[in-house]
């Protein structure tokens, strides 16, 4: 055999451990909307609790379970997107986008996730919600650096951003809407903007 | 040069039966169909590079049933993995030397 059959041998064994492990289709442009429905949602539960309440937030209430409604609008816009947006482009790539590599990724970023989501629930429910800001973070990174094992790099880094934010964000509880703001808005419009133009953009 | 040639394993002399052990060093099992996705091959062609390499004791090969269908799920030994790694190393050096 000669060096250049050797080389395309190595090149194929380094793209079939990959296209087996890792799912390459992940859309950046649904990072950027996930990030653009995040500010949507804060500005409007900002609004929101500077008109009617105040600016101070009570766990009871009518104001209260608006934001609940509208963190659960911001979450499940972003999925249906990501979702809509990542099949199309697996189709695109001739990828499967259901196969065992994305119900990897699926379980391995859901488990931490529903653990972080339930976590917050109960102690909110026992009136603690200092923290609220920053535990989602955390919790959001946690899971986002779990699931990164089977998909593109960016999602580690952001994955590490997060948790970073939400660690500072603990140090600071009255900010926390701010480093809110910061992790699940803009930096999922930065990530997604890089990922986008690495891949997506040709 | 002659010790790059002894590592060079006989058994992965083969572009498909590579890919299988690209996939198994990489992934804690395999099924049939996803192999067989993965590399474009025709069953026939698939099953006889997986026997192949079972032969050496290169992969192991756990039979089940999923409900009513079978199901067969390649995971690649300790011994599969160790002459892989040798196998790709060779190869690097083969293509430093020249």
């Amino acid at each position: 055999m000669s060096t250049e059959e050797y080389l395309k041998d190595i090149s194929e064994i380094k793209n079939l451990m990959n296209k087996s492990s890792r799912f390459i289709s992940l859309s950046g442009l649904s990072g950027i909307f996930a990030g653009i429905y995040a500010l949507i949602g804060a500005g409007f539960a900002y609004w929101l609790v500077n008109t009617y309440s105040s600016g101070k937030l009570y766990l009871t209430g009518d104001i209260f379970t608006l934001i609940l409604l509208d963190l659960v609008l911001v979450f499940v816009l972003s999925v249906t997107t990501a979702i809509f947006l990542t099949t199309q482009k697996a189709k695109k790539n001739g990828e499967a986008y259901w196969d065992a590599t994305t119900k990897k990724l699926i379980t391995s970023f859901l488990i931490p996730l529903i653990a972080g989501g339930l976590y917050i629930f109960i102690i909110l429910s026992q009136g603690k919600y200092g923290q609220t800001g920053a535990l989602m973070l955390i919790f959001y990174g946690i899971a986002l650096y779990n699931a990164s094992k089977h998909t593109l790099s960016y999602v580690k880094y952001l994955a590490f951003t997060e948790i970073i934010l939400g660690l500072i964000s603990a140090i600071y509880p009255g900010l926390g809407f701010w480093f809110w703001v910061i992790g699940f808005g803009f930096m999922h419009i930065l990530y997604g903007s890089l990922m986008y133009f690495e891949y997506e953009r040709k | 040069m002659k010790n790059i040639i002894l590592n060079i394993n006989k058994a992965f002399d083969h572009r498909i039966r590579l890919g299988i052990m690209s996939v198994l060093m990489v992934n804690e099992y395999a099924d049939f169909k996803t192999l067989k996705e993965l590399l474009g091959v025709t069953d026939g062609n698939l099953a006889s590079h997986t026997k192949a390499l079972e032969k050496v004791e290169f992969i192991s090969v756990e039979k089940q049933f999923i409900g009513r269908k079978p199901n067969t799920k390649y995971v690649a030994t300790a011994l599969g993995k160790a002459e892989f790694k040798k196998h790709i190393n060779a190869l690097e050096k083969l293509i430093k030397n020249k």
